[in-house]
């Protein structure tokens, strides 16, 4: 699984970068333009709020904390389904490609923390693609996104048995339109809560 | 004329069970290119016991079949200087005078449960008689046994057998009014006549896939929240999960003998290419590659598996021998997305889905010349399945925003749209002739 390998070391980076310093200036840069941008009750954006420097332990428990904010943990899934907290729950991807982009980075360790704090909450990462090419195609392309998204979760420390993939392929698409920016809507993984 | 001499028997007692139940004529077929050197063809109303009770109207639906194909052109009733049932009533000058090429008449007549229908082709040019057909259906039959009748015109005249008489299956999906989509998989005549839908969901249906003999389809079903493929008989209803490994359970295609399917599973952690035996439900893995490897197809001496695998980056097609000996040759060099191969009846000709600037295309590789023609013009043309005869391909496209079937001739010259009703219609695949 020399493709697992590539991936595993080409996000290791990003994602230490990301929530070790350098990479908060970019959380702060780039929220804007995520549109499935992190709503948590204490810090609408996460560990961006902080100027500190902060280490990932240290990231890991205030998020916790915001994260939780009072509620019950069994509470939780209802929350997340109510799009109240963690409401990004769409990774977005390029034609062709199953790469995750670094603007989504923040929204799976939102969700990467908030399993490793919950490991009886289960998740279904669906993987999905747009309509162009071959449907069986692209099955296995819309699996690959979700299984990007499934490793980095997993880079993050959530355990295997609380995360499955499904590849829907084209056949649910978002968006029925057939312009261009349908088809970005469509190239998608989605982290559902069991 | 063999097999005219059995359809009596073989209709009455094969087709009579399958073909009664429904006949909504959900989709319809519309020439869009490639009319001008049609034979000009005059089908005189039929004799019939009961117009107001005939269940349907089989000169109507023979006339339907010729000019559907784009090779016929068939002359108005109004225009038609004479009716004539019976052979010795045939003016020949009445036709060579309004530019026929042909004559079709026929006499159907009621025995008990039994339509016997007596039918005769002329040459109007030649002043002869080419044929006389005798079939037997009960009711329920009458349209399928129209098919058979314009098969039987259609290879007395063209030469090459008729695709009238085939079966295909296809996906749609559509939005009910609970904001629910509904998938369902249709068994259908080729015309989109005859639509039984054979499974429905609230989940995607994907990738039917006749049996050789056309007794069974295996199609890829979500109903149970994981992707799954199932086989079921047709005749029964009956149907049984043949695989439901984790990860991907995809795209099944029959192996010629019946017994096997090739599928893609991702259980071993990408997209492979597995030979499912079908007794057992045992499985052997034929492809290796760390990339994507799917929608495999069996060359017709199944020797061969033809799959797509992006293994050099893009898609492209390969091709493997089927027992796992042997290296996997890529064939496809044309274009940066080649996807879905399939192979003709003759295995000399591939068609697949060719991508490049944005747009997808069916195109056919001919595999003695090398040569890769584009057969179609759309944006978003896909699934092409082979006619039986080998002279045309069905395939998705979209118009309008809809996906809908569409027919070409594998010289690209003729092309048909089958309207449809339904909300959106996809996958189609061609059963196989059976004789």
């Amino acid at each position: 699984m020399s493709v697992n390998k590539k991936l595993v070391v080409s996000l290791m980076p990003i994602f230490l970068s990301a929530c070790a310093g350098e990479g908060l200036k970019f959380w702060e840069d780039e929220p804007a333009k995520v549109n499935t941008e992190l709503r948590t009750g204490a810090n609408s954006q996460g560990c961006v709020g902080d100027n500190t420097q902060l280490e990932e332990g240290v990231i890991v428990d205030r998020l916790t904390s915001v994260t939780l904010g009072g509620q019950q943990a069994e509470g939780m899934a209802d929350d997340v389904a109510g799009n109240t907290s963690l409401a990004g729950r769409t990774i977005y991807f390029e034609y062709d490609s199953s790469q995750i982009r670094k603007e989504f980075i923040p929204v799976l360790e939102a969700h990467g923390l908030y399993l490793m704090n919950n490991p009886k909450q289960t998740v279904v990462i669906e993987g999905h693609s747009d309509e162009r090419g071959s449907r069986e195609y692209n099955i296995a392309l819309a699996e690959q996104r979700a299984k990007s998204v499934y490793k980095m979760l997993q880079l993050i420390g959530v355990m295997n048995h609380q995360m499955k993939v499904l590849s829907y392929g084209e056949e649910k698409p978002l968006n029925l339109e057939h312009t261009e920016s349908a088809f970005e809507r469509n190239r998608r993984a989605v982290v559902v809560y069991q | 004329m063999q097999l005219i001499k059995k359809w009596p028997l073989y209709i009455v007692l094969l087709l009579a069970s399958f073909y009664m139940q429904f006949a909504q004529a959900e989709l319809t077929i519309e020439i869009t290119e490639g009319v001008q050197s049609a034979h000009k063809i005059a089908i005189v109303p039929f004799s019939v016991p009961d117009t107001e009770k005939m269940p349907v109207n089989v000169r109507d639906i023979i006339q339907a079949d010729l000019v559907g194909s784009g090779q016929f052109s068939a002359l108005d009733t109004g225009s038609m200087l004479s009716k004539p049932t019976q052979a010795d009533q045939v003016n020949y000058r009445h036709w060579a005078v309004t530019g026929q090429d042909y004559l079709v008449i026929a006499e159907i007549k009621k025995e008990q449960a039994l339509y016997k229908i007596h039918l005769d082709l002329f040459d109007v040019v030649k002043k002869q008689q080419l044929s006389v057909v005798n079939v037997s259906v009960e009711a329920g039959s009458l349209r399928m046994a129209a098919h058979h009748l314009s098969d039987a015109i259609y290879q007395k005249i063209i030469g090459v057998e008729g695709l009238f008489s085939t079966r295909i299956a296809y996906v749609t999906s559509s939005l009910k009014a609970n904001k629910k989509m509904q998938y369902d998989l249709y068994v259908a005549d080729y015309d989109g006549g005859n639509a039984v839908s054979i499974a429905q969901s609230q989940e995607p249906i994907m990738s039917p896939a006749w049996s050789p003999n056309g007794q069974h389809l295996a199609y890829v079903s979500f109903e149970n929240k994981v992707s799954e493929i199932f086989v079921q008989t047709l005749a029964t209803g009956k149907r049984k999960s043949v695989a439901k490994h984790k990860g991907i359970n995809g795209s099944p295609a029959w192996a010629p003998n019946g017994k096997q399917l090739a599928i893609t599973l991702s259980k071993s952690g990408n997209s492979d290419i597995y030979i499912l035996t079908l007794a057992n439900l045992s499985l052997r893995q034929l492809t290796h590659s760390w990339a994507i490897d799917t929608e495999a197809a069996w060359s017709p001496d199944g020797q061969s598996i033809l799959f797509t695998s992006n293994r050099g980056r893009r898609p492209q097609l390969y091709l493997m021998p089927s027992d796992g000996h042997g290296e996997a040759e890529r064939i496809t060099f044309v274009g940066d997305y080649n996807a879905r191969g399939s192979f003709s009846a003759d295995g000399q000709k591939i068609v697949m889905v060719q991508g490049g600037k944005g747009n997808y295309r069916i195109a056919l590789l001919d595999r003695t010349t090398e040569n890769t023609t584009i057969l179609t013009q759309g944006k978003s043309d896909e699934s092409p399945s082979f006619a039986p005869n080998g002279q045309a391909v069905i395939y998705a496209r979209r118009k309008a925003g809809k996906e809908i079937l569409a027919l070409v001739s594998t010289d690209g010259i003729r092309k048909q749209d089958i309207k449809n009703t339904l909300g959106s219609v996809r996958e189609p695949a061609w059963a196989a002739k059976v004789q």
